[in-house]
């Protein structure tokens, strides 16, 4: 939480008077004053966004162009590689790809999308890091690219299974669109950007739209019964079902990818032996914990009970003794599940599926079972 | 006849003769969102005034039920665990926490009536 001092510097995106006229419940987070539910709660939030459709306000994250100075988009690729272990190069026009900036150690600065729209690299970063992000690629790719903080835009999320057939009605390409498809399209008439992915496990779409036309399009979203607003408790509940990981939580500048079981996003061709192996920050650790296996791996986690185990709470082999092996990075209610849910780290040797560990909460221990994740089954249209 | 009490840290007491049932208030259970799970505390436990005596858990985060007065738990209510949403649809009823036998009815003079309550979250 935020000092009552710097409440008062708290900023307000674009949908913010949109917002406070549903009903949110407004809270600090990330030097934003954003809704963290709706008068409809957090639990029926997340099960209308599984059974229809939510919209969600994500404006308080880093929007950003790199522009290469060369012409050729390659370029840009070829220079953002330097700072991330993704195949940036591989990214055609019109796609999307997951990233993470890595330090020198192998941990991540952050995580990010990166889309190819033909004449420049467009990034989604978190907004709790977005200014370090800047700073990182102007001190980085200064030389090759134009970097552009892209500040009047604001973003909105459309997820659920009825979020096609609903911006189909404002944006005829979008069922054409597949998971990770990105580019420029009209929106209700308005120039946005639209991917089609998200952060809930389920099919939809993020829309990046200049800030003066958002509430209008927000309020069009809106006025099509199948979609609620929601705030930042159901996004955070959605996300975690779905097995996806939260900046500052579940990964850090202490985790490398493959502990934080992310293999799948370094691709081929960035590890030993590919087309442009290495040459990103870690890159020796990163590469090492690929040949041989990390210590310690993330896993997700499912209480045996109804008691949620949350953030924090340290993991151990047994019910009674012994040092702690991990601990929770994230935990809840899975309302969809109708059961509490966590992710956490514990070591490689005991991470197989199935295992059973221990979670104390309260002086107690509660027992709890390796388990696979998504916890629930995604629905991307790939 | 009962007499209901408020702490200023929103539970509610029924007070009949020297045993107090207890619960959250409406007001509470509004600000706390959706409740996915209660842990109440054992039965025969002796509850010092002000420790920690329950968990009411929302999606969103845990908070702790405060002993609203000492003494020892006699009952609590198996409903919760079935049906913690009970917190939601009725705080001030079916959703009672637990019952205590007061060890210290002084201990009441610090709480608030309803009107005094009302007052308090206006």
């Amino acid at each position: 939480m935020l000092a009552r001092d710097d409440q008062e510097s708290l900023k307000n995106t674009p949908l913010h008077g949109l917002h406070v006229s549903l009903g949110g419940k407004m809270v600090p987070f990330a030097g934003y004053d954003m809704p963290v539910q709706y008068p409809a709660g957090v639990l029926k939030e997340h099960l209308h966004t599984r059974s229809q459709a939510g919209l969600f306000d994500v404006s308080h994250m880093g929007q950003l162009a790199l522009r290469p100075k060369s012409g050729r988009i390659e370029d840009a690729a070829r220079a953002l590689e330097r700072l991330v272990p993704q195949d940036i190069v591989a990214v055609a026009r019109g796609r999307q790809r997951y990233a993470q900036f890595t330090n020198s150690v192998g941990g991540i600065l952050d995580d990010l999308m990166v889309a190819n729209f033909g004449d420049h690299l467009f990034l989604v970063v978190n907004a709790a890091c977005k200014a370090e992000d800047e700073a990182h690629l102007r001190a980085n790719l200064a030389d090759d690219c134009v970097i552009d903080s892209l500040v009047d835009r604001a973003l909105i999320a459309l997820q659920g299974p009825k979020a096609e057939s609903v911006l189909t009605k404002l944006c005829a390409e979008a069922p054409g669109m597949k998971f990770m498809d990105a580019g420029p399209h009209k929106v209700a008439g308005i120039d946005c950007f639209v991917s089609r992915s998200g952060y809930t496990g389920e099919d939809g779409f993020e829309i990046s739209v200049p800030a003066a036309d958002a509430e209008r399009l927000a309020k069009t979203l809106l006025d099509n019964p199948e979609v609620m607003p929601i705030g930042l408790g159901a996004r955070d509940s959605l996300r975690l079902e779905a097995g996806l990981c939260l900046y500052g939580h579940d990964i850090d500048t202490a985790t490398t990818p493959v502990e934080a079981a992310l293999e799948w996003s370094v691709q081929k061709s960035r590890r030993r032996g590919g087309a442009r192996a290495g040459g990103f920050p870690g890159a020796e650790k990163i590469l090492a914990h690929f040949d041989n296996g990390a210590s310690r791996r993330r896993v997700g986690l499912r209480p045996d009970g109804r008691a949620p185990v949350r953030e924090g709470a340290l993991l151990f082999a047994d019910a009674t003794a012994g040092e702690p092996i991990g601990k929770v990075t994230s935990g809840g209610f899975g309302p969809s599940l109708n059961a509490p849910v966590a992710m956490g780290y514990v070591p490689t040797s005991q991470s197989a599926l199935d295992t059973k560990l221990f979670a104390e909460v309260r002086g107690q221990r509660l027992p709890l079972t390796i388990a696979a994740m998504p916890f629930v089954k995604n629905t991307y249209k790939r | 006849m009962t007499t209901t009490l408020y702490t200023s840290d929103h539970e509610w007491l029924a007070i009949d003769g020297d045993v107090a049932t207890v619960g959250i208030t409406d007001y509470a259970q509004s600000q706390l969102g959706d409740v996915v799970f209660v842990e109440l505390p054992k039965l025969g436990r002796t509850l010092k005034k002000a420790e920690p005596a329950a968990v009411v858990e929302s999606v969103k985060a845990a908070s702790d039920v405060y002993a609203p007065v000492s003494g020892e738990v006699l009952e609590t209510n198996p409903e919760l665990a079935s049906e913690p949403a009970l917190v939601n649809s009725d705080a001030q009823g079916k959703a009672w926490f637990f019952k205590i036998k007061m060890a210290d009815k002084s201990e009441l003079g610090g709480l608030m009536d309803e009107a005094a309550y009302k007052a308090h979250t206006a």
